[in-house]
């Protein structure tokens, strides 16, 4: 592998950690891209081929784990939590997250979001709880357990 | 039993731009700088806490083959391999303000925590870092 490719993938951290940091504002792909230096077609492709999914999802899931713990941590109402997080769209809020977490906004706050909270997120660094909590994208939500 | 941690690693691609960012930018000492031949021992710690050192190691051979190597490059550049390190200060906005100054590479602002107020930023190489003010209650936070 050449130095190019190192270069590269440090520039698509870049734009990956922008995404982690400034997930409420419009992030479209021009802006991604312009950070990591490189046109939108190649980002895209670059992106997928080093986090193993495209930019668009990745800001997708980093916005649902934000809405997942607004939703069982707050009294804002689901159109509030969508728009805290940067959906634009209560429509594609709602479907973006049933995607990911497997139900609705709502059906998720009813049941309280137990299996997403960690038993004790006060000794656990920032970092590891938006890494580790946020909904997979490798195979998407599982089914709900009930009960 | 055990006493205490004396010594853990990262990676870095490269050991004297690591030194540039680890003492020239972050403020850590030069615990030991030792060139063996077969590699360059490199540790750095908190100034005062001497018996916490970071080893700054560069993979290559003949430690790990050359193919693993470019592996091990190619996941540290990508923040994959999990390259840690969480630092405590007693004011998260100043010590913010002071290596955003020197140019650092802020991942997120000062933020509060279940455990303090934090901020997070990478080493040139794609390490993580944290750095916290601990609080002594717990409050809540996100």
């Amino acid at each position: 592998m050449s130095r190019a490719i190192e270069e590269t993938n440090r520039r698509l951290l870049r734009a990956r950690d922008a995404m982690d940091r400034a997930y409420p504002e419009v992030l479209d792909v021009t802006a991604l891209a312009e950070i990591a230096v490189m046109s939108e077609a190649h980002f895209i492709r670059c992106f997928r081929d080093a986090f193993g999914e495209t930019p668009h999802r990745y800001l997708q899931r980093r916005r649902v784990e934000r809405a997942m713990y607004l939703l069982r941590r707050t009294d804002r109402s689901v159109t509030d939590v969508c728009l805290d997080v940067g959906f634009a769209s209560l429509g594609t809020f709602s479907r973006t997250f049933r995607e990911v977490v497997g139900e609705s906004p709502s059906r998720y706050r009813q049941g309280g979001g137990a299996e997403a909270r960690p038993p004790a997120a006060a000794a656990v660094p920032t970092c590891f709880a938006m890494a580790w909590g946020r909904p997979s994208s490798f195979g998407e939500a599982a089914p709900r357990r009930s009960g | 039993m055990l006493r205490s941690l004396r010594i853990s690693q990262i990676y870095v691609l490269d050991q004297d731009q690591a030194l540039d960012f680890y003492v020239g930018k972050l403020g850590l000492e030069v615990a030991s700088d030792v060139d063996l031949g077969f590699m360059r021992f490199l540790t750095v710690n908190v100034p005062g806490e001497p018996e916490r050192q970071i080893l700054l190691e560069k993979p290559g051979p003949p430690m790990i083959d050359p193919e693993t190597t470019e592996q091990v490059r190619d996941l540290l550049t990508r923040g994959r391999t999990g390259g840690h390190l969480f630092f405590t200060t007693d004011d998260a906005a100043q010590s913010f303000d002071e290596l955003r100054g020197r140019g650092v590479e802020i991942t997120q602002e000062p933020t509060q925590q279940a455990y303090g107020i934090d901020f997070g930023l990478r080493d040139p190489f794609g390490n993580h870092i944290r750095v916290a003010q601990m609080s002594t209650v717990p409050v809540a936070a996100g």
